[in-house]
């Protein structure tokens, strides 16, 4: 029973920790720009598919990954600068278009450099299973999770100790007044980009061992992770991060102990409830509009 | 004078209806019947949309749920239950608006991003059962949908089915367009302005919602019903993620809060990819690519951003 | 805007969208095709859609069929069903094809069938269910075994290994509850009792719940995993992950080197039924299949620089039944149906063909093989 239990919460905790990275990457955008980014699932799938590309051509993993890595927030800046910036004050709706737009894009820029098929990366140690009181882990799971762990952690660093971070978090607080304290708005819009695409790739780089990566990964991973960061609270770094957690643990217990044809069904009813009950995620303010 | 015109309640049907008319007799094959017939099915979709999003300010991802609850009526009830085609029309929009009252009240409470997903959970359920539900929908593959019968013949040409979405499509409009004339629509302009001073001046904001949402819901199930009677096949496609997706992206893209908007954005979206497919690799980049220009370059939709530089340049 | 003008915008738009696209010569002969090349079905229309190009090209640089050169029509379907039902519109009214090669999934398919049916053109489908040709369409023609075939096969097999209690899982796309279904209705003809059944979603990315599940459940002695795409693969990492130690079948849908690329080691050992092209290297220098198998994967490798797999060549298969009727019997459509369904003793990568007036398919059991999956390559499992 305990070991049971025990292998769905890893699975749960091992895909909710990656819908929670994506989530991570939306906030951040989120809360810099009020954008709400739905081609952030096309970052996590640039770190994977150039990591790939990479290693295949005999660069070592750990300079393949800083390769993906800059490429994703090379794209990051692109997209702002191309696509979101000249339009900054438009409606939400319609800075999500735009963004869904550039998915199509980022999308349709990799089926032709990299081709439509599924590529996969090695485990970065080994894929012999650890045995932990009767459920079994693939190291990989373990690497995600310490991974999550790790970025959170620096994304809480960079916030609250550095000047960059702080003069983000002004910037989302209030963007007139850090306009006038002397932020270089524009500067802080591109990085957020940036940092974004980083997180969503490193997340695409620690979990194609696991998951596999191809040119439309990331369509499903948005729609996880804008559903993470909402059910979390919109605009906590924290929150989106549990609302993955949750939204991934809700997943895998509704497959083993109830349906797996309608888990997914179970963990969106889960998510309207919460709504319902929070109408402002679990970590928000009720009615949470942005200020 | 052209101004005077243009403020009467029936230009724009009288307009949408003539151009429906000439175009129609024009078009040289089938193939390219079939192709405007999907345009005025997804205007009628995109026309729902526009009043909740364009004219009430409310977002819904999830609108393709109900396109799928109209699809899957006409093909479900008669095959299975006996039901005759037209009846199982009327019962699809009838499931239709009473979800989306029910399901409206509670959600419509949230804002903007919480809708969203909302919404979208709500589409995605729909599409799961649709996908799951094999005994009753055919699952992943889908069913076919008999034809429909009118007065013992049996409608089947594209070119029939032109003339019924068209005449749809029209009626739908000058409904909308008498709803917006209407104190509902008056209302709907304060809602989309500022949702406390709507309140505050005695609006019942819930109710108002509520009843734009149902509207926009029973568009979107008699579009669905059409496409699968027009059509005559069925897959869960139809209710799927992207396709609320591109519902938004017609509104979006065409002009929310005009009318005709959404109905240039029905025709870009369906046209476009029939254009582009010569391109053959480079469909969807240059699909992308083609949404941000027309976005950055006129963010508020098609329509509203000409309509605005001609009056400019006029007056 | 005034009236002419909104006219002309929106007449314009119509018309131009596809009046750009006419202009072939003349004396071309049209073949159409509707793949998946894009979406969730990619890993089948892509490599039909390279195959068909590679093949069509090499047909016209040796001089055409009866001295005519081909001209393909491609259109992406991108999996859905309704653009499948355009395009396959676009193919009869305005690039009139003679015949149609494709069809990427049974969904696709299934939407298309009409639309050839009352246009009288041939179309040989690429998607795998049995309800395409069951009950028999005049004009609807397959070349991939079905998956009712699949089925029998793997449980001859478990047969024979005296296994006869066994557990499912399977994906919740088309091809996985079309098996699925499949294997549900022919079981108990084989003596082989199903105890226990799991789902996933075709972009699942975690099956462990699901097989820990069927590896609690007591006395399950193999299991089968009907799906395609990356499912399979996640499948069969997890599977061994948690130590289940029955053997695990696979099915036709991931007859692909790209699958045992994506599961690594833990695809050895896995048994699934597929077609000769997969261990063409690997046949006897007698076997009638293994010329055509082996030059067809060498060229698809060659060229493409991807692993070969099934799905390609089922549309090498069609192309070539489809050259085959035509130099019998010309280019009317008529004609060419009546020489498609004459075709006998065709060899093709899924096996020989003989189609008939009552099996618009022409594949039998033998043509399938029992493959093992051992170090990292095919194996002949008989």
């Amino acid at each position: 029973m305990l070991a049971q239990f025990l292998q769905f919460a890893m699975s749960g905790l091992t895909v909710g920790a990656v819908y929670g990275i994506v989530a991570l990457g939306f906030t951040l955008i989120y809360n810099a720009s009020g954008v709400m980014n739905f081609a952030q699932g096309e970052f996590v799938m640039i770190g994977g598919m150039v990591t790939v590309s990479a290693v295949g051509a005999g660069v070592p993993l750990p300079l393949a990954a800083l390769i993906a890595v800059i490429v994703a927030a090379s794209v990051g800046v692109l997209l702002q600068r191309l696509a979101i910036e000249p339009v900054r004050d438009a409606p939400p709706v319609v800075l999500i278009i735009i963004t869904v737009g550039a998915a199509l894009v980022i999308r349709g820029v990799a089926q032709i450099v990299f081709g439509k098929q599924l590529h996969k990366l090695s485990d970065f140690s080994g894929d012999t299973p650890l045995a932990f009181l009767g459920a079994s882990i693939l190291p990989q799971a373990l690497w995600v999770l310490a991974g999550t762990v790790l970025i959170v952690t620096l994304v809480w660093l960079f916030l609250n100790l550095t000047m960059l971070g702080k003069a983000l978090i002004a910037t989302s607080a209030n963007r007139l007044a850090a306009k006038l304290v002397g932020i270089n708005i524009s500067f802080i819009l591109a990085l957020a980009f940036a940092l974004s695409a980083v997180i969503g790739a490193a997340a695409g780089i620690l979990v194609t061992p696991i998951t596999f990566t191809y040119a439309e990964v990331g369509t499903l991973l948005a729609l996880k992770g804008f559903a993470a960061l909402v059910l979390g609270g919109l605009g906590s770094p924290l929150g989106a991060v549990i609302g993955g957690l949750l939204l991934g643990l809700s997943e895998a217990f509704a497959a083993g102990y109830l349906s797996s044809t309608y888990k997914d069904a179970v963990a969106l009813l889960l998510m309207i409830a919460v709504l319902l009950l929070r109408p402002g995620g679990i970590l928000g303010h009720a009615g949470a509009e942005r200020v | 004078m052209m101004a005077r015109f243009r403020q009467n309640r029936w230009f724009e049907p009288a307009l949408i209806a003539l151009i429906i008319i000439i175009i129609g007799l024009v078009l040289p094959s089938t193939y390219y019947f079939r192709i405007a017939t999907l345009v005025l099915i997804a205007g009628l979709s995109a026309t729902g949309l526009n009043l909740l999003l364009g004219y009430a300010g409310q977002i819904s991802l999830g609108h393709a749920g109900f396109v799928g609850i109209g699809a899957y009526a006409v093909a479900v009830l008669p095959a299975k239950f006996a039901v005759p085609s037209l009846l199982a029309i009327f019962c699809g929009t009838l499931v239709s608006g009473v979800v989306a009252l029910i399901i409206g009240r509670p959600i419509l409470r949230l804002k903007d991003h919480f809708l969203a997903v909302a919404t979208l959970a709500f589409g995605i359920l729909i599409a799961m059962v649709l996908n799951n539900e094999q005994w009753l929908t055919g699952g992943p593959d889908g069913m076919a949908v008999s034809r429909i019968e009118l007065f013992g013949i049996r409608i089947r040409s594209a070119q029939s089915w032109y003339w019924i979405s068209g005449t749809v499509l029209v009626l739908a409009v000058v409904l909308a367009r008498n709803l917006l004339d209407s104190s509902t629509g008056r209302a709907l302009r304060a809602l989309h302005d500022s949702e406390v001073a709507a309140r505050s001046a005695g609006i019942d904001v819930a109710r108002i919602k509520s009843i734009v949402f149902v509207i926009s819901a029973v568009f979107a199930s008699l579009s669905g019903s059409l496409y699968a009677l027009f059509n005559g096949h069925v897959t869960p496609d139809i209710a799927s993620f992207l396709n609320s997706i591109e519902i938004v992206t017609m509104v979006v893209l065409g002009g929310m809060g005009s009318l005709s908007g959404g109905l240039v954005g029905a025709v870009i979206l369906v046209v476009l990819p029939q254009a582009l497919s010569f391109f053959h690799e480079y469909e969807h980049l240059l699909l992308g690519v083609l949404m941000i220009l027309i976005l950055v370059f006129m963010r508020a939709g098609i329509v509203p951003t000409l309509a605005a530089r001609w009056a400019r340049g006029r007056l | 805007m005034t009236l002419h003008k909104s006219l002309a915008i929106a007449a314009g738009l119509l018309m131009g969208a596809t009046s750009l696209f006419g202009g072939a010569q003349a004396q071309d002969i049209k073949v159409g095709a509707v793949l998946s090349v894009t979406g969730p079905g990619a890993f089948l229309g892509d490599p039909a859609d390279k195959t068909l190009r590679m093949y069509v090209d090499e047909i016209n640089a040796k001089g055409g069929v009866k001295g005519r050169k081909l001209q393909l029509v491609i259109y992406d379907d991108g999996g859905d069903a309704g653009k499948a039902r355009t395009f396959a519109t676009r193919l009869v009214e305005e690039d009139k094809i003679v015949a149609m090669v494709g069809g990427s999934s049974t969904g696709t398919t299934m939407a298309m069938v009409p639309i050839f049916e009352e246009a009288q053109i041939p179309f040989i489908s690429l998607g795998g269910a049995v309800v395409i040709i069951e009950p028999v369409k005049k004009f609807v023609f397959k070349t991939p075994h079905t998956d009712r075939m699949a089925c029998e096969k793997i449980f001859t097999d478990l047969k024979q290994r005296n296994l006869t209690r066994i557990a499912l899982i399977s994906g919740t796309d088309g091809f996985g509850k079309s098996m699925r279904d499949q294997c549900a209705a022919v079981n108990a003809k084989y003596g082989v009792e199903i105890l226990a059944e799991e789902t996933y979603g075709p972009r699942d990315t975690d099956m462990t719940p699901q097989l820990t599940n069927l590896k609690a459940k007591a006395g399950v002695q193999a299991v089968i995993n009907p799906g395609f795409g990356q499912g399979p693969a996640i499948v069969t990492r997890n599977f061994r992950q948690l130590g289940f130690a029955v053997p695990l079948y696979q099915s036709h849908g991931v007859a692909s080197k790209q699958y045992i690329d994506l599961a690594g080691d833990a695809a050895n050992g896995v048994r699934l039924p597929a077609a000769a092209l997969l261990v063409a290297d690997k046949l006897a220098a007698s076997d009638p299949q293994k010329a055509v198998a082996s030059a067809y994967a060498t060229k698809f490798q060659t060229i493409t620089k991807e692993p070969v797999s099934t799905f390609g060549g089922h549309a090498f298969d069609g192309l070539m039944i489809l050259v085959g009727a035509m130099e019998r019997g010309g280019f009317d459509p008529k004609v060419i149906r009546d020489e498609i369904e004459k075709t006998k003793g065709l060899i093709g990568t899924a096996g020989v063909f003989n189609m008939s007036a009552s099996d618009h398919m022409g594949l039998d059991l033998s043509a399938f093989k029992m493959l093992e999956i051992r170090n990292g390559d095919w194996a002949l499992a008989e």
